[in-house]
Formats: structure tokens, sequence, C-alpha cells
């Protein structure tokens, strides 16, 4: 079956949820989870088919000429994705339904969502480059429509906004790297890029296509310095936040990491670039949810420091290191998730998500407790739970690294201790305890709340009980990242007493010690408040503000609003742009230029000039006109002259009306007056007197140039034989070149009408007749 | 097939002139001009077929042999933006059917929106330089009354500027004209292009920048753009989502016409100059629309920042960077015409243009905050709109030529494009309405829906049919950079 068919699905039941809401309001969460369930068993049912005979691919042209096509890739890797995608998806779409009731745009809300749905499953199957930054796009979009779907907040509607611009800036990042890559590769295809790593490697774009699709990576899985998007987006409803900003969409970025870690992994730049970040996220992230007390805050900055590990574990590369990353990913999809929904559901039924305000829900919301420690176990590292499993995967991958494992298993035992601590905030704390009670009475959640992350949390329980079920399908998602080496997965809650078992015993005891430290200060933690200037949240909102100024200061000096100045500044533009290559090719006046004047035409041209001179200095609006009338005057003149009576004549009568035209308005202007400051009237009549020297340099050095122009001695020829008319000018007006004619024709109309309209209709302030 | 060529001038000619016999019948002047635009953009895809189908189409006007006399030629570039511009003149007949005051309307309305289509037609399908020109006059006369009619006070001073500096821009086109003219006797650019390749000189480049000059201020290029953002939110919208379509549009065809056909002589200089203007026309276009906070005013300023990637592709001076081009302003057109027309939209149903005054659309609307995201999104380039194919293809350009710059700016200016269109989003449509607002001033006709519905879903279509459309372009582009067919088409044997 078309690979295809998996998105169309979730994208048509985009398409109907707001009619679906419309008509059945109650239910349908689960009206609309039953096809994302059943879609999900589709992807299960796949699941053996992969790990038997490999990667399952489908290929539709799309645009071929472009190197874009609809190919599909069902690998171990997307099929991980692929079920994360569509189980949790039901269960959240079950969950919200429950969680927002009759919200008046919960319709809008499940289209949002599904078509989210849809784009993420999209992203993972996509074997296709351009394909696949088509979905990566299109989550962040939906992902934009979802944090903001509080729009009336207007602190949603910017954390809506910082996402997007966030993770767009870092998406245009990656399209220049994927461009890149594919033009050295030859092809947009995966598939078609796989066999060629070797040539990717060794190119000189390698550093800039690794450096461009880490900044799409890295901001959209929200690594240092770029994480401040996350919990910022924890504006979204909860479900949101559990699924896009927890368990799917934030690992994108760790997804396409793995996903061309084949082309691009195994190098030191590699390396180097992603362990680092992944560290530094880490650590930034498990430390500063410790300092949080908002339920989701917490969550976040947890996530963000898993995602950090995830990165981490990427830039490592081993196999050992790869496992861990499968096995830490699918722990991490189910705790988490399972926590948001326990979080929002303690936030549904107590009205707050501040944990210094939390305590004693076990008794009265027993199911949701239950989930929410057993997700609490699992994120702590705790047998039997997914979790301790991934952990100790995790040490090994540490304590094998190809370089430092010293140093990094060192890191990874500290972050694992402050999770264990920030487990104990977001899982354990708001459950035990004083009930120290908010305003009413705490209910167990409905079934629609309590199910997702019970679910979700006994799913981890089982699999922690029986990891031996997942090892194929991790040893087939590792096979996907590293093809090439030998892959043997043996997953199970005793390894036998080896060092990774003691840094678990370490890690859990000082974790222990960590939380019940933590436990004594229950309001929020500022730690160094000088570094937050520097926070990058902070930049950001500096880097918009600035932009802003920086938009207002350029628009009003250029677009200043008075005409002389946008005149003054074309002029001096055209002048410069034709400058330029006047200099360059060195334009000049031939030296044998021979004007040889005669004397009328001197005294013409003497004429003139003392015209233009009179215009512009007179502060009489009178004499200026009359001025221009002498200039006008002369050129008729110097028209005759030169033998264009036709053309003199025009340009008398031309010049005589504007004259006479020009008197009768004069009456209704304004009395004359200097507004332009002395120095302002130099620099003007500068750049008019350059302008009008230049032009008249062109006419010059074009006059001395010979043309050869067939065009003049034809129409002399041809006028009389087949233009029928004796006079050329005329022939050519109305014959040769009779579409100029109606043209100009056609303006004159249009001035007529317009002149019409102008005069007649006013629309505002009173009629004129 | 001459007809073919011919019809997209004459028809808007001809309805203009029935509009001008029937001045005193207002209904029958919207009957014909709506007949006429749907004439219109029937004849431009008749022409668009055939050009397609069988090459260039030429034909020597009065049957003056070229270069003698003036000569229509429809290549792919020509063929295909006049075909858009059929589309732009019928959705925006139809609006205008809908919205324009009545008293416009028994002033001529009709008949100067015919006389833009007609000169706009004339402009891409003209292979004379000087004719060119005259075709540029017609535009601006009939721009200029369509602007200026209605006579508010914004519109007069806005109108005021837009002619001015557009005589400007006339002034040195004609100078260039007359100065190309007198140092190689052509007129007739196939014959200019030969002339100037068999004969090159530093004055024809000198020449060239000053049409560079003139056509750089009918497409709003930086430093030259002042008119676009003093003018545009003043009018009609009917007329603004025209001008925002078209105008610009024509000088941008002119620059990729004269810079591929005649002057290619020192590309390593004029295109690397387009190619720097483009870029700080992008940069300076959305550095102005950030700083707005006016629906209409946004738009134009987004107007500016696109003619520098429609240019880019014309900078870069490739094969594909070419049809990047030709893509970008076939999508662009479309884009920015649904834009405006829906800012008309949101200004019926709220009353207002002003950001601040504006809000709650979402809720209210949910189909208008649709409509408006499919052109919005297109035009700040998210897949799979034809925004992001056009942007795409200029990346791939860029990157091939190693011109890695052009390609940051162009995608930096792309994040602030997405910005400042969300910045409408976020205050038109999810910010809360403010609280004395009218609950709904007036419903909108169906006039105004279906050329807004329209525009959209062509906008869609040419996403999901990308690969048809990017191969005209790139057929058009093929055209452009070996114009070898084009001269031969026009002049025949004789070169």
């Amino acid at each position: 079956m078309n690979l295809l068919i998996v998105l169309l699905i979730p994208f048509g039941l985009a398409a109907a949820a707001p009619g679906v809401c419309h008509l059945t309001n109650r239910l349908t969460g689960w009206l609309l989870a039953a096809p994302v369930a059943a879609l999900t068993v589709l992807v299960a049912a796949w699941g053996p088919d992969v790990w038997r005979e490999g990667p399952r691919l489908s290929h539709l042209p799309w645009a071929p000429s472009i190197g874009l096509s609809l190919s599909f890739r069902l690998d171990g890797l997307s099929w991980l994705f692929a079920l994360l995608i569509t189980g949790i998806g039901a269960l959240v779409t079950v969950y919200a339904g429950a969680y927002l009731g009759a919200h008046p745009r919960l319709g809008r809300f499940y289209a949002s969502l599904l078509f989210f749905l849809a784009s993420m499953l999209g992203l993972v199957l996509a074997d296709n480059l351009l394909l696949l930054f088509v979905f990566w796009e299109l989550t962040s979009i939906s992902s934009y429509l979802l944090i903001g779907f509080d729009q009336e907040r207007e602190a949603a509607r910017r954390a809506a906004l910082q996402a997007l611009l966030v993770t767009a800036g870092g998406g245009l990042a990656l399209l220049a790297g994927f461009v890149l890559l594919g033009q050295i590769g030859g092809s947009f295809e995966l598939s078609a890029l796989f066999p060629q790593a070797a040539t990717v490697r060794g190119h000189s774009f390698y550093g800039p296509i690794l450096g461009l699709i880490l900044l799409g990576a890295f901001t959209k899985s929200a690594q240092f310095p770029f994480h401040f998007w996350l919990p910022a987006a924890m504006e979204a409803p909860t479900p949101v936040s559990a699924y896009l900003h927890a368990a799917t969409m934030v690992k994108a970025g760790v997804y396409l990491l793995a996903r061309l870690s084949p082309l691009l992994a195994d190098t030191q730049a590699w390396f180097w670039s992603l362990t680092p970040a992944g560290a530094i996220t880490m650590l930034v992230g498990a430390i500063t949810a410790l300092c949080k007390t908002d339920l989701k805050q917490i969550l976040a900055y947890s996530t963000v420091s898993v995602l950090g590990i995830l990165t981490f574990l990427a830039g490592l590369g081993t196999v050992t290191a790869l496992e861990a990353l499968a096995v830490y990913l699918l722990a991490h999809s189910l705790y988490k998730g399972a926590l948001f929904l326990v979080a929002g559901a303690i936030d549904h039924e107590t009205g707050t998500r501040d944990t210094s305000q939390l305590g004693g829900l076990r008794h009265s919301m027993p199911l949701t407790a239950a989930a929410g420690l057993i997700a609490a176990l699992s994120m702590a590292g705790l047998p039997p739970v997914l979790g301790f499993i991934s952990k100790e995967t995790l040490y090994e991958a540490g304590l094998r690294a190809p370089q430092h494992a010293v140093v990094l298993t060192k890191l990874l035992v500290v972050t694992a201790v402050a999770l264990f601590a920030v487990a104990g905030a977001a899982g354990v704390r708001p459950f035990f305890g004083p009930p120290q009670a908010p305003g009413r009475q705490p209910h167990e959640a409905p079934v629609g709340l309590w199910l997702g992350p019970v679910i979700l949390a006994f799913g981890g329980l089982l699999f922690g009980l029986i990891p031996g079920r997942l090892e194929q399908a991790v040893e087939t998602a590792v096979r996907a990242v590293a093809p090439d080496r030998s892959v043997q997965v043996r997953l199970s809650l005793y390894h036998g007493l080896n060092p990774a078992l003691m840094l678990s015993a370490l890690s859990v005891a000082a974790g222990f010690f960590l939380y019940r430290l933590h436990a004594r200060y229950p309001g929020p933690i500022e730690p160094w408040p000088a570094l937050a200037r520097l926070a990058p949240a902070r930049a950001y909102e500096s880097a918009l503000l600035a932009l802003n100024r920086l938009a207002s200061w350029q628009t009003q000096r250029l677009q200043s609003g008075y005409l002389r100045s946008y005149l003054l500044i074309i002029v001096t533009a055209a002048l410069g742009l034709s400058a330029v290559p006047m200099v360059m090719h060195r334009v000049v006046l031939p030296l044998s230029l021979d004007l040889n004047p005669r004397w009328h035409e001197l005294l013409l041209g003497t004429v003139i000039l003392a015209g233009i001179v009179t215009a512009v200095r007179t502060t009489s609006r009178l004499t200026a006109v009359a001025s221009l009338g002498v200039v006008g005057l002369g050129i008729a003149l110097l028209f005759a002259w030169l033998g264009a009576p036709d053309l003199a004549m025009t340009q008398l009568a031309v010049e005589t009306l504007t004259v006479i035209l020009l008197v009768l308005v004069l009456y209704h202007l304004p009395d004359f007056s200097r507004l332009t400051p002395a120095r302002g009237r130099r620099r003007d009549a500068t750049v008019a007197l350059a302008a009008g020297g230049f032009m008249a340099l062109l006419v010059l050095i074009v006059n001395s140039t010979e043309s050869d122009s067939r065009l003049a001695a034809y129409f002399l020829e041809q006028a009389r034989p087949l233009g029928r008319g004796c006079n050329v000018v005329n022939v050519i007006l109305t014959d040769f070149r009779a579409l100029d004619t109606l043209g100009e024709i056609t303006v004159l109309a249009v001035a007529a009408v317009g002149v019409y309209g102008l005069i007649r209709l006013r629309l505002h302030g009173g009629r004129r007749a | 097939m001459t007809v073919r060529v011919v019809l997209p001038i004459l028809i808007p000619l001809a309805v203009a002139t029935a509009c001008l016999l029937a001045w005193r019948w207002r209904r029958l002047q919207r009957v014909l001009a709506l007949t006429g635009a749907g004439g219109h953009l029937a004849a431009s895809l008749w022409l668009l077929e055939e050009v397609s189908a069988r090459g260039i189409q030429v034909v020597q006007v009065g049957n003056w042999p070229a270069p003698f006399g003036i000569t229509l030629v429809a290549d792919l570039l020509a063929a295909m933006m006049v075909a858009v511009t059929g589309l732009i003149g019928a959705a925006v007949a139809v609006y205008s059917a809908a919205t324009v005051d009545p008293r416009r309307e028994a002033f001529g309305y009709y008949l100067l929106l015919h006389i833009l289509l007609a000169g706009v037609s004339g402009s891409f399908l003209t292979g004379d330089l000087f004719n060119l020109y005259v075709w540029f006059e017609v535009m601006l006369i009939a721009s200029f009354v369509l602007m200026a009619l209605g006579g508010e006070r914004g519109q007069i001073e806005g109108a005021f500027k837009y002619v001015t500096i557009n005589l400007l821009s006339s002034a040195l086109f004609l100078a260039a004209v007359g100065l190309l003219y007198g140092s190689t006797g052509a007129l007739n650019m196939a014959h200019l292009a030969v002339h100037l390749r068999d004969t090159p000189s530093g004055l024809s480049t000198v020449l060239a920048m000053l049409l560079l000059a003139a056509f750089g201020i009918k497409a709003a290029v930086f430093p030259l753009f002042f008119w676009l953002p003093a003018s545009y939110h003043t009018p009609p919208t009917a007329v603004a989502a025209l001008f925002a379509g078209l105008l610009t549009k024509v000088g941008v065809y002119a620059l990729i016409r004269v810079f591929t056909l005649i002057f290619v002589q020192q590309p390593a200089l004029t295109h690397q100059l387009i190619l720097v203007l483009a870029g700080l026309t992008m940069v300076t276009g959305v550095l102005g629309a950030v700083a707005q906070d006016d629906f209409r005013r946004i738009l134009s300023f987004h107007i500016i920042s696109q003619i520098g990637y429609m240019i880019m592709g014309l900078g870069l001076f490739t094969p594909l960077a070419v049809a990047a081009s030709v893509f970008y302003v076939v999508h662009h057109m479309i884009v920015k015409t649904n834009l405006f027309l829906i800012s008309g939209l949101v200004h019926r149903l709220s009353g207002s243009y002003d950001l601040k005054s504006l809000g709650g659309l979402y809720s209210a609307r949910p189909l208008l905050g649709v409509l408006f995201l499919v052109p919005a999104l297109s035009l700040a380039g998210l897949p799979p709109l034809s925004g992001f194919f056009a942007k795409l293809f200029l990346v791939k350009a860029g990157l091939a030529g190693g011109s890695g710059w052009i390609v940051a700016v162009a995608l930096v200016v792309s994040l602030l494009t997405l910005l400042s269109m969300m910045k409408i989003w976020g205050e038109v449509f999810w910010k809360s309405g403010p609280a004395n607002a009218p609950e709904s001033t007036a419903p909108a006709p169906l006039g105004m829906w279906l050329p807004a519905v329209l525009l959209a879903l062509i906008t869609l279509a040419i996403g999901a049919a990308v690969g048809p459309v990017f191969e005209l372009a790139a057929r058009a582009a093929e055209q452009l950079m070996f114009p070898d067919t084009y001269i031969q088409a026009v002049l025949g044997g004789k070169t």
C-alpha cells in the first residue's frame, strides 16, 4: 500500500474536523480519535514487515523537474516515530475533547491538531529532502496556530510568534543546507544520497551544509541557545504541550540528525558541534527545571534537557549511543506525554499548576496520581520502568564514548541527578504531603482526561517489564541510522553488576538527596539574576525591539514624505548609476569635437540660458512663468532653424498654452516664499547642474559618433511609393509608426477624461461645478 | 496567427472606446467592462497556448518589415505576463463591480481600467523600445487618473507624488531611447540587440544604466521606490489591488527584457549592480513594512521588498535564475493582488485598515482567516505554496551561482516577511476587536469574495502543479537567455 494513504487520512480528518465538531459536540474527541487509533494499528502492523524485509519505499512524482517527489520511506527509524505520532496523537485527541470541553473554537483546534499530526507523519516518512522540508515548515505553522490558540491573550500570541520565528528562521537555514546537499549529491532523494556519503563528507561544502542543517535541527529541537521558545510555548493548551512540545514536534530536529547521520556523521565536526551543544542544553534544561514551580514550566525545561541528551547521543554516534537514543526517545515520549497530561488534568481539576500550592492529590485523583507516579518513576530512571533501562543504556553510551568518555559520563550523571529531582517535583510532590488546598475540592478527572496518561504511563511500565519486545524495533531503528555497522540490541532490566548499574545507583542516591534538598525551597528560585539579562529569551526580545527601531528609523529617513527629497535621491541615483560605466569605460568626449556654432545659435543659447537662470532665481511666480516661456520659445526657434517647422509649430502652441494656463492658475496660489535654507539650495543646484551637464555631455558624445541608421534612409525612400505621402514625418506618424500615434491619442483622450473627472467629481468636501 | 497577438491589446482598447460611447449608461459600462475583462483573459490564455505550442509569435504592425515599422512580439515571457494580466484584470473587474463607488463609475472608471489593461498588455507585447515608452505613457495616464479619481485629499496628494516621480522616469526613459537611437540608429529591440552585439561600446552601458534608473523607478527598486508607498494606500482597494498586481511588474518585465536581450555585453558590471540593488531593495522594503501599522501600507512596502527577489534572478543571470525570476513575478502578481483584495474585505467587514483598531476577525470570520493565510504565507514563502517554490528556485540559483550573500539576504528577508504577515494575522484576526467597534458594518457581497477565493485557489494550484508552471518559466528563461530565436523571429533571416 502506498504510504501516502497514511498522510491523506489525517489531512482529510483535519479538513473534516470543524464539521464533525459542529455535528457532535460532546463526542468529537472520541470520534476523531477512532480513525487515528486505526492508523496507529495500521502502522504498528507494518512493524514486523519492516524488521524482516527492510525499508518500505513508495514513490510518486510531484515535480520531477525540480527534484521534488512524493517519495516516502518507512524504515526502523521512521516507523518508531510514526508509531509515536499516531499513538500519542490518538490519546491526545481524546484528551483534548475532555480538556477543552465545549470550547467555541474546538473544531478549529482539532483541525490544527490533526493537520499537525499529518504534517509530522509526513516529516518522518519523507524520503525526499524537499518534501521533508515542506512538512517541516507545516509543523511550524500548525504549532504556531496551536500555541496561539488562546488568541485573546497577548502572551499566547507572542509565544506563538516567537516559536514560529525561531523555528522558521532555523528552517530557512535548513533549506539552504538541503539545497547545497542536493547540489553536491545531484538529488534530493535520501535513497540516492546515502550511497554518496563519502563524497558529501569530503566536499568543501560539508562545513556549511552541516552548519546550516544543524541550525535547523537545533532551533526545532530547542537546543541552547535557541531553547527559550519551548518554555514560552507552554502558553498553548496542555494537550498541545504534551503532544507537540514534548512528545513529537520538538523531536523533529533529533529525528533529522538521526536521519542524516549516514550522510553527515562520523566526522570531528559532527562530534564537536553536537556533543557540546547537547551537553550544555541538557545541563541548562535540567538545572532551570529545578528552579521553576509551574508544573508546565518544570516539564518544559526538563524536555529541553532531554532534547539535549538526545542531541548529545546523536553526536556520539556509536551504535550504543544510537541504541540509547532510540530507547530514551521512546521512554521520554511515554513519560513526558503522561506527565504533561497529568499536569493538565491537575490544572483542570484544581485550577492551578503551581507546585508550591499543590499536595495530597492522590486521595482525590487516584488514577491520575497512579499515572503521574509511574511516569515520574520512569523519568527518575527507577526500575522496573522503561526509563530505568533507557538510563542504563545512556550511561553505557557515555562510558563507551569514542573520546573524552569520563568527562561526558560525568555530565550525564549530573543531568540524571537533576532530572531525578525534577521528576520528584513534577510527578510525586503534587500527590503527597498535606493538601495545600486551593479553593475548591478536586475530584478525579473524567475518563477522557485520565485515559491518556494512564495508558502512556503504564506503557512505560509494561515495556520496562518486558523490554525484550522492544529489541527488534530498536535494532531496526539503529540499523536505519547506522546502516553499515553490526547492530545487536539486548534490552533488560538487569545486565549484571556493571559500571552502568553502579552509576545508576549513585545517581539515584544523589538524586534523592537533591530532591529532599529542593523540597525545602518551595518558591521559584532565581539563580544568577545577573546572567538573566544575557538569557537568549532577552536577546530575542532586544533583537525584535532593535529591528523595529531600525525599521522606523530607516523608513523615516527614506520615506520622508517630501517629494523634493525623493526627486533629489532619484536624480542622484540615476547619475551615480550611469557614472559607474562612464568612468569604467572612459566614455569621454572625443578631442576632435568641432561644435562650430553659428552666431544666431549662440544668441539663442544665451537667451535660453538666461531664461532658465531667471526662472530659478526669481521670487515672483509671474517672472518665473514668463522666463520659462522664453525658454520654450527659444527651443521652438531652434527647431525652426534646424529644419523642423512642424515641431517648431507644435512647440510654439504648447508653450503659449502652458504660459496662459499657468498665469490663470497663479492667482489661486499662495505667496512665494523660500523654504529651503541656503545650504540645501546649493546642494540642489549642484545636483541639478550635474544632471543637466551629464545629459548635455551624453548628447554631445552621441552626436559625435557616426550613426549608420538604415531607418531614416528607408523612411525617406518609401514614404512616397509605399506610404503615399510627401511629408515623411506625417507618414512616420500615421503609417510607419502608427501604433505609437494610437497610443499617444489614447493618452490625450484619457487625460481629457481625467481632467473632467477631477474637476467634476469631489467625493468629499463639496462639489465644484 | 497574428490575431492572437493583437487581441490582448485590441480588446481592452475596444472596451474602453465602447465605455466612452456609453458614458451616460453606467450599468451598460459595467456589463461591457466585465465581459471585456473576461474576453481579455480568454484572449491572453489563447495567446499563451499558441506561444507555448508554436514558439515566438510576431506581428509586423502595418506590415512594415522589421526594423522599419513597429513589431509586436509574443515570446513565452510576454505571453505569460499577458496571461496573468488577464487574470488580474478579470478578478479586479469583478471586485470593482461589487465595490466601486457609483460616482466613480459614472466618471469613466471602467474606461480607465481597460486603458490600463491595454497599456500593460501593450508594454508586454511590443518589440520596439520607443513603442514601449508609448505604452508606459498610456499606463501612466490611466493609472494617474484612476488614482486621483474621486478627489479625496489623500488621493490627490498620493497621485501627485506618483505622477511627478513617474514623469521623471519617463524623461529618463525618453532621453535614453533618444540617445540610443542617436548612437545606434535602432529602436526595434531585436535590432538593437544585434547592433550592440556586433559593435559594443562603453556608451551603450551608460545608456543601459539610464534605462535601469528609468525602469527601476517603475519597478520600485531601491533607491527609486518612493512613489509607491506614498500612493498605494490612497485609492479604492480595487484600484490598489490592480496597481499592486500590474504596475511595478511592468517595470520588472522591462528590466528583464532589456537586460537579457539588449544589454548583455557587460554582465559583470550591469548584472552585478542589479544584484546589489536587489539585495538593498529586499532589505529596505521589508524594513519599511515592519515599521508600518496599516494593512495596506504594510502590503505596499512588501511589494518593494519582493521586487528585490524578482530582479535577484536577473542579477544572477543564469537560465535557472531567470526562470526563478519569471516564476516569482507570476506568483507575486497573483498573491499580492489577492492580499489587497482581502484587505478590502477586512475593511468592508470591520471598517478600518488600521491594525490597532482591527481585531477578532478569526473568531467572527474563520473562513476569511484561512483565505488570508493562503496568500500571506505564500508571500512569506512557506511551503507548499507558490511563494515557497519561487524562493526555492532563487536559493538554488544563488547557491549554484556562488552568490551565497544574496541567498542569505533573501532568506533573512523572507523571515521578516513572515514576521510582518503574522503581525497582520495577530492584530487583525487573533487579537480581540476593540470594545467599541460596530458589530458588522456591512456584509461583503459575493463579488468581493469570488475573486479573492479564485486567486487563493490559483495560488494553491501553482503550488500543487509547480512542475508544469516551473517548466513554462524555464522555457521562457531559455528564450531569454539565448535570444537568437527571438531575434530570428523578429528580423527574419537578415541579422
